[in-house]
């Protein structure tokens, strides 16, 4: 087996209740319920955070990197995904929000959609010299490139092989700093993420070695903590950061659904949130869908904008990205990007060099003979479980059961209705269900509570 | 081991049923991703027709030394002339079929192109039977 993957995803034990809002709703069938508590299988997690969105109890979260790492560096960037200035209210400008990234001790602020002008003309590019390669699937999103890993292998090689803006932004700044003369150890170039996805994308990237990207932030914490600077600092006058500038409408579209299939020729669709990505992508399996060009995808609803992080609504963060999107027409900004200027350096490290492995969690065995024994298996334990997908046991369907109890991961007791036919039949005692269920709901559950 | 998947002839709305469960098969029996692709392209054309020409029909799967073996029976008008309707761009198609994006006349072409072995029998006013064998290795 490969090396494990990092998931940004964690249940916290204490906070979780076993509720199965989580296993229901994972479109891998990664969580199970062990001791009254969720488990995530990482083979099968690809980081979607529908889990997290699901959870009432707030014990499913997006572990973040200490923020005091920042100061282990002098000069200390801060990289912003369009979506972050949405989260604001309208009065809180953008010239607000970037004094304050700079007040918590950030020295360069920069948005990553600054590179969706190079991002467009090289994905053309790549388009055009491997068109055997059609239809092509956008690598926008990390948690779709990880759901094709182990759901949709086939679709691997359909994948735009280029780095997306949040790498490329990184490998921008840190070299201008370099050029400005300051020794690489000393330059740090932190990420705000909307979503697991995204760290998981920094921690363990696919299709490359490293990422460029030197730690994450989380959303949410880091808009609480530019709120509160804001508060502390209302009555002061807002310092002019030096970087200032206008992101153009092409940039800021580009992270809203429909951003990227609108650039490019052909017939290009755009689909967001994980189901109807599955659903698509089963399509393009089957070779259902004739003569498409291009395809968007992105596993949250709403794109960015319904990130598990985000803690606006995502229809208000798209009202104020629209709004801004207008004003700059309104106003006729101009936007300074010096980007283009690093072409030459940018654009040869933008291929992704590494290979995008297939790791299926589909098989049920490497050897086919194997696999295919325990196929009838499966199909004979399914023929005596219910059906009723209740959770019961602890997976989230009579299926899920089927298999684990075939791969030697769960006990086909586990089932409530064999437990009931057993004890009825004097095959376990009534003591002994309990505790095949207290192994999946916790003791505690069986505790009378007064 | 065997399957069986009944196709509904006349019915689009869930044409593509019985090729998709054919692939979570192969799938779960780690076949190679781009043989699962063939495999699933001939299956989809061949099922589409049934739906496309015939009253009904049933998908029958066989995984047999190393090899998946794909009958698909249907209750049909059958295929008077086999050879004029493996040709390219050949469609007896209604209008009705290719309005909905189906009928152009690859279907059997495709299937042909897509797995290891193709046999056809056919009669007229009763019905077709496409047999499909592909080696796993």
């Amino acid at each position: 087996m490969g090396k494990p993957f990092y998931h940004a995803l964690k249940v916290v034990s204490e906070a979780c209740t076993g509720c199965t809002h989580c296993m229901n709703v994972c479109p891998t069938a990664a969580i199970r319920i062990k001791y009254g508590k969720a488990v995530i299988n990482e083979a099968a997690c690809t980081d979607c955070g529908m889990c997290l969105k699901s959870c009432p109890r707030r014990a499913i979260i997006v572990e973040q990197d200490d923020f005091s790492q920042i100061f282990k560096f002098s000069n200390r960037v801060i990289l912003l995904p369009t979506v972050f200035i949405g989260q604001f209210p309208d009065d809180i400008s953008e010239e607000q929000i970037f004094a304050e990234l700079h007040n918590i001790g950030f020295t360069y602020v920069m948005e990553v959609d600054k590179a969706v002008p190079m991002i467009i003309s090289e994905s053309e590019k790549f388009m055009e010299l491997n068109k055997h390669k059609h239809p092509f699937i956008s690598a926008f999103c990390p948690a779709v490139i990880r759901l094709i890993q182990v759901r949709f292998p086939s679709l691997i090689d359909n994948i735009i092989r280029l780095k997306q803006a949040m790498d490329l932004s990184a490998i921008y700044a840190r070299k201008k700093f370099i050029d400005k003369g300051i020794p690489e150890e000393e330059i740090g170039v932190f990420y705000v993420t909307q979503c697991a996805a995204k760290i998981a994308a920094i921690k363990s990237p696919v299709g490359e070695d490293k990422s460029p990207v030197d730690g994450v932030i989380n959303m949410d914490f880091i808009y609480n903590k530019v709120l509160l600077s804001i508060n502390k600092n209302k009555n002061n006058p807002v310092e002019k950061v030096p970087e200032q500038y206008h992101l153009t409408p092409e940039s800021i579209q580009w992270t809203l659904s429909g951003g990227e299939s609108s650039n490019f020729k052909g017939r290009c669709l755009a689909i967001d949130e994980i189901h109807n990505v599955i659903d698509i992508l089963e399509k393009l399996e089957n070779d259902e869908l004739n003569d498409i060009d291009f395809i968007e995808l992105r596993a949250c609803d709403h794109s960015c904008a319904g990130g598990a992080l985000a803690t606006n609504n995502r229809f208000l963060t798209i009202e104020r990205l629209n709004k801004r999107m207008e004003d700059y027409v309104k106003n006729n900004y101009t936007s300074v990007n010096k980007m283009p200027k690093y072409k030459d350096f940018l654009i040869p490290q933008m291929q992704l060099t590494g290979e995008i492995m297939p790791r299926s969690i589909e098989k049920l065995d490497e050897d086919f003979t194997v696999a295919m024994q325990k196929m009838e298996q499966i199909n004979k334990i399914m023929k005596i479980l219910p059906q009723v997908d209740c959770g019961f046991c602890g997976t989230p369907s009579c299926k899920s059961l089927a298999k684990d109890v075939v791969m030697g991961k769960a006990k086909l007791s586990q089932c409530i209705f064999k437990q009931k036919m057993l004890t009825k039949d004097e095959l376990i005692s009534p003591e002994e269900s309990q505790e095949i269920a207290a192994k999946i709901w916790g003791e505690d559950k069986f505790e009378n509570h007064k | 081991m065997e399957f069986n998947y009944e196709i509904e002839g006349g019915n689009f709305s869930h044409a593509g049923t019985a090729s998709s469960e054919v692939k979570k098969l192969l799938k779960q029996l780690n076949v190679n991703p781009a043989l699962i692709k063939r495999i699933v392209v001939a299956l989809y054309e061949a099922e589409v027709n049934v739906v496309a020409h015939a009253y009904e029909g049933v998908m029958n799967v066989v995984f047999d030394n190393n090899a998946i073996v794909v009958k698909i029976a249907d209750k049909g008008p059958g295929i008077p002339d086999i050879n004029l309707a493996m040709q390219e761009g050949f469609s007896t198609a209604s209008p009705a079929v290719r309005e909905m994006g189906f009928g152009a006349g690859m279907g059997l072409p495709n299937i042909k192109k897509n797995c290891d072995e193709l046999k056809i029998e056919s009669e007229v006013n009763k019905g077709t039977t496409v047999t499909m064998i592909t080696h796993l290795n």
